[in-house]
Order: C-alpha cells, then structure tokens, then sequence
C-alpha cells in the first residue's frame, strides 16, 4: 500500500485552517481594495462614500452599486503625476534589476565554483544579510552617504573629487539601496540553478574544443536562465511597489507609485484613489506574478 | 572537471567584493553606535552613551516592547499555518483550490508591501477591529506564514518518504506516524522557519504603519520616523541592538538546523 495515498486525506484537512486564513486575509480584502477604489472620497471616518450596509437589505447593495463611479480612475489617467510615477517605478525597477543580475551573476557563479565545503558558508554568509533588518540596512547606507559621510571622507581624502559629492536624496543613492537590499533574493535562485548543474556538461564541452568562454555563454548561461528568471522576477516585483528605499534615499522631486500610494493614504487621506492606485498597481503585476508563481511550483513541487 | 571547476582570479574577486558590500555598511554602523560623538560622522571615542540614552526613553521601549510581543505571537501563528500548508502542499493528492491554495501562499512572497498592508487596512476598516496589537499581529502573519511553508516545504520534498511507509506498515494510523516519523525530521525546518518569521516581523515598517491604530507604534515605525529627520547617533544604538537580537536568533536557528538535518541539507530560507 502506498504511503502517499493514507497520507492524502489527512494531509487535505492540514490545509483547512490555513487555506481559511488565506482566504479571509489575503484574498477577502482585495475585494475591498477594489470596492473602495469604486467610491467617492469624503470627509469623513472612514474616509469614503458609500459605506456597505449589508442590514439594510437588497435595496442598500443597489444603492451601492449605483453609487459606483470610475471617477478615481479617471484621475488617474488624467492626472500626470499618476502616469509618471507608475512609468518612474518601471523604469526604477527594470533598471536595479539588471544591474542586480550584473553583480548578482559573478558572485553566485563564483559561489558554485567553490570548494563544496566552502559552498555551504558562502550561502549562509548571503543569506544572513537577507534575515537583519531591511530599514537598518538602508539607514546604515544613509550613514554613509550623507554630506560629511564616510564616502565623502574617503573620497575627499584619496583627492578623486574635490568637494563633498551630494548622494542622498538621488536616484544613485536610491539605487544603492535598492541593490543592496535585493541583492540576496538575486544571487540565491542562480546559486541554486548554477550549484545544480552537471559537470559532465562543462567536460564535454571542454572536451570538444570550447574555450572556457565559449563553454560559459553556449552552456552554462543557457542552462542558467531559470535562475535567472526566477530571480530577476524575485527583485522586479517586490521593486516595482517599493516604498521605504525611494522614501529615505531618493528625492522628492518624482515618486515611485508605492510613494504615490503612500502619500494618498496617509498624507491626503484619500483611501479610495489610494485603492485605484493599489488596484492598477496589481494589475501591472498580474503577469510578472503569474510567471514566478508557475516558476515557483515547478521549484517547490519537482521533488514531490 | 577539476580545470573547469578552479576558481579565477575574477571569481575570487567577485565573492569578496560581494560579500564586502554586503556586510561593510553594517559593519560601520555598529562601529558608529559607539561613537561618544554626537556628530554622527565625527569619531569622538568609543562610548555606551548611546545605548543609555534608548534605555532611558520610554517611547522607544514601548515600540521595542510592542514589536518583541507581535513578533512573538505573529511568528509562532505563522508557523502553526504555515507547517500545516506546507505539509497539505507536500503530501495532500489533489484537491480543490490547491493551485488557488499555492497561488495565496506564494503570491504575499513578492507582493508589494504597500498593496498587502492597504488591502488589510481596508478588511480592518469594514471589519470595524480595533486597530493595534492584533491587527498587526494578524498581518504579520498572514505575511510571514508564506515564508514559513517555503522553508518546511522545501524540507519535506527533500525527506525520504519510506521512513512514514514503514510507520505505517508498523501498524501506525497516518497522523501517528506523521507524529512520530515525519515531524521529528523536519522539526528544524520548523524551527528556523519561525526565526525567520520573528526577524521577518521585528524588521516591517510598511505593513504595521498601515494596520497599526494610534498609540501602538512599533519599533521600525518609530526607527522609520526618526530617521525621515537625519541621522541620530541613539539610533544607530537602537540598529545595533536589534541586529545583536537577530544575530542571536540567526545562530540558534542554524544550531537548530544544524543538530537534527542530514548532512549537505540545510533548511535556508528561499
């Protein structure tokens, strides 16, 4: 008798409690973000028009539904500031994921060349960093760029620039941050592809004449791609909808749509253009989203 | 094998300057936090004075406190649900909404943060809950109880299943030899899956600005709106403080794993 088939009806009722909790706290409130995204800003606590009132009956969901409006979306295809910001966080994020995937690639590629004893340290050494605290990572890095920073020290002192460089509120500054912080959600997933590799592959390829160049671009990247994939999508999305790092490192003179967001929500106090801002944010995110949660199962689920 | 396999000159290079931007800027500021000056930048002397000063304001150890208990409450919520997923995900045949299952439990990995703490807020909002302590325990571990199933999952694919098949043929019931087969072997998955839940929560800003109500700032809040205004020598003692705790968390979690897992496995996160 199989195992696996005993363990399966049991197994079916583990996923009760969690699957419920998913539902009510992920799934449920998205169709409040949505409903709420369909209401009129009002002066008000809670700051939005109507409220739904299930006791009242059929003839409250109506009037509900008439008082419906698209109005906040309107705003946001005709207020510049919206466009410009979700365009700023595309760009923000397509640019730090590539230059994570330039530095992210040497460094796991150089992690799967280790000895394998040393292997194990090394990913232990990447992933520490990913457990500390995100905010202090970057306060640490605000530390070191501000006006009389260490960089600015070191700099002045070896005579490469000649007054104190300005690097807070720039996107360089954004930038470093951004890096920094997802450089391990980068470097893991490659790790992990380039670790799983064959030799034999590499062999056979010197073998048949192929330079280490050649066998590096005509074998191993190839092979490599999940990895990368798997990562470019780990940093592109979280980025995308990235608050803090733009917040505290960046300027205040063009927003990211996370800031956008923020920014209704707690400075204007407008929740339901807020919403609409979370909604078309989601809606960008559907396919990236798609493609990792399909690249994650084939991971998670090729050892069942 | 062992030509392709020798580590370049260029190799070596990119692990240590990797590793070195990773770890130097923390590196420096718990070098500042001891720094008697209060010019930031300015080295005045090694000194405690900063550390006093925390212990001594009281707002700040209310965060302190307040984020130490949802971290607590959340991570150990977190890793009830979370082991559960994992073992309906690893071991349940088919069944319905599984992929829609998988889809919550992977999605909240990479969802923006500021899109998972609005939706909360709004559920909160329509809910009429009191917002503080519970709201944000509840949203942390709605977060965190996603990276808790990736690190028991990934376990129980890598476990040898004829450990529970000869439970089973011992006479065992399927719960009963899950008990006494399964959880033993991946109880450090468990283990380090709510260290990471704890640090993952003790480090939110975004998540518990939006469901926390008024008066129950945690400490990232609070760390967050201090440092909006510059640098402050107290809180590079404040960082320093919290990275000896996850520090501390980080070494029993991998001692955890360490003791129990198999050789050549570890339980890492993602």
């Amino acid at each position: 008798m199989s195992a696996r088939r005993i363990f399966a009806g049991p197994a079916r009722f583990a996923a009760i409690a969690p699957w419920l909790w998913m539902a009510l706290f992920f799934l449920v409130p998205f169709g409040f973000v949505l409903k709420i995204s369909l209401s009129q800003t009002a002066v008000a606590q809670p700051p939005y028009l109507p409220v739904f009132d299930l006791t009242e009956g059929f003839a409250a969901i109506k009037a509900a539904f008439a008082a419906l409006s698209l109005d906040n979306y309107r705003l946001l295809v005709s207020d510049n500031l919206y466009v410009l910001s979700y365009l700023r966080s595309m760009v923000v994020a397509a640019v730090s994921t590539t230059i994570l995937l330039l530095i992210g690639y040497p460094v796991a590629y150089a992690m799967a060349r280790l000895p394998l004893k040393w292997q194990g340290i090394a990913m232990m050494l990447v992933i520490v960093p990913f457990w500390t605290s995100f905010l202090i990572r970057i306060y640490a890095w605000i530390n070191i760029l501000q006006h009389d920073g260490l960089l600015n020290q070191i700099l002045l002192a070896l005579h490469i620039v000649s007054m104190p460089v300005v690097w807070l509120s720039t996107d360089s500054a954004m930038y470093i941050g951004i890096v920094y912080s997802y450089l391990p959600f980068m470097i893991l997933p490659l790790y992990a592809t380039l670790a799983k590799m064959d030799p034999a592959l590499l062999e056979a390829a010197g073998d048949l004449g192929a330079s280490p160049q050649q066998t590096f671009w005509l074998v191993t990247f190839p092979l490599s791609l999940p990895g990368v994939g798997a990562g470019a999508l780990l940093c592109f999305i979280p980025i995308l909808g990235e608050f803090v790092i733009p917040d505290l490192l960046a300027g205040s003179d063009s927003l990211m749509i996370g800031q956008t967001l923020w920014l209704e929500f707690f400075t204007n106090k407008d929740w339901p253009v807020a919403a609409a801002v979370a909604v078309v944010l989601l809606v960008l995110l559907v396919a990236p989203l798609a493609l990792y949660d399909r690249l994650q199962r084939r991971q998670l689920e090729a050892a069942r | 094998m062992n030509q392709t396999k020798r580590l370049s000159r260029f190799n070596i290079t990119s692990l240590v300057l990797g590793l070195a931007f990773l770890y130097l800027p923390i590196v420096i500021l718990v070098i500042y936090s001891f720094n008697a000056s209060r010019l930031v930048t300015v080295w005045g002397g090694w000194s405690l004075r900063w550390y006093a000063d925390f212990f001594n304001d009281r707002a700040m150890l209310d965060a302190a406190w307040m984020s130490l208990r949802v971290a607590a409450v959340s991570a150990t919520l977190a890793t009830g649900l979370g082991t559960l997923a994992a073992v309906a995900l690893s071991r349940g045949e088919r069944f319905r909404g599984r992929t829609l299952f998988s889809g919550m439990l992977y999605a909240p990995l990479v969802m923006p943060e500021v899109i998972t703490g609005l939706s909360l807020l709004l559920l909160f909002v329509a809910l009429n809950a009191e917002r503080g302590f519970w709201t944000v325990t509840i949203a942390h571990t709605t977060l965190t109880m996603c990276f808790v199933t990736v690190v028991v999952q990934s376990r129980l694919g890598k476990l040898d299943r004829s450990l529970e098949e000869a439970a089973m043929d011992l006479g065992c019931d399927p719960l009963r030899a899950f008990a006494s087969a399964t959880l033993p072997l991946i109880l450090p998955s468990i283990v380090a899956g709510w260290m990471l839940a704890f640090t993952l929560s003790l480090d939110d800003v975004v998540i518990a600005s939006f469901t926390t109500g008024p008066g129950s700032a945690t400490l990232p809040i609070r760390i967050y709106s201090e440092v909006r205004l510059g640098v402050k020598p107290q809180i590079n003692a404040i960082c320093t403080l919290v990275l000896a705790l996850i520090t501390v968390v980080i070494v029993a979690a991998s001692l955890a794993t360490k003791l129990t897992s198999t050789r050549g496995e570890s339980a890492a996160p993602l």
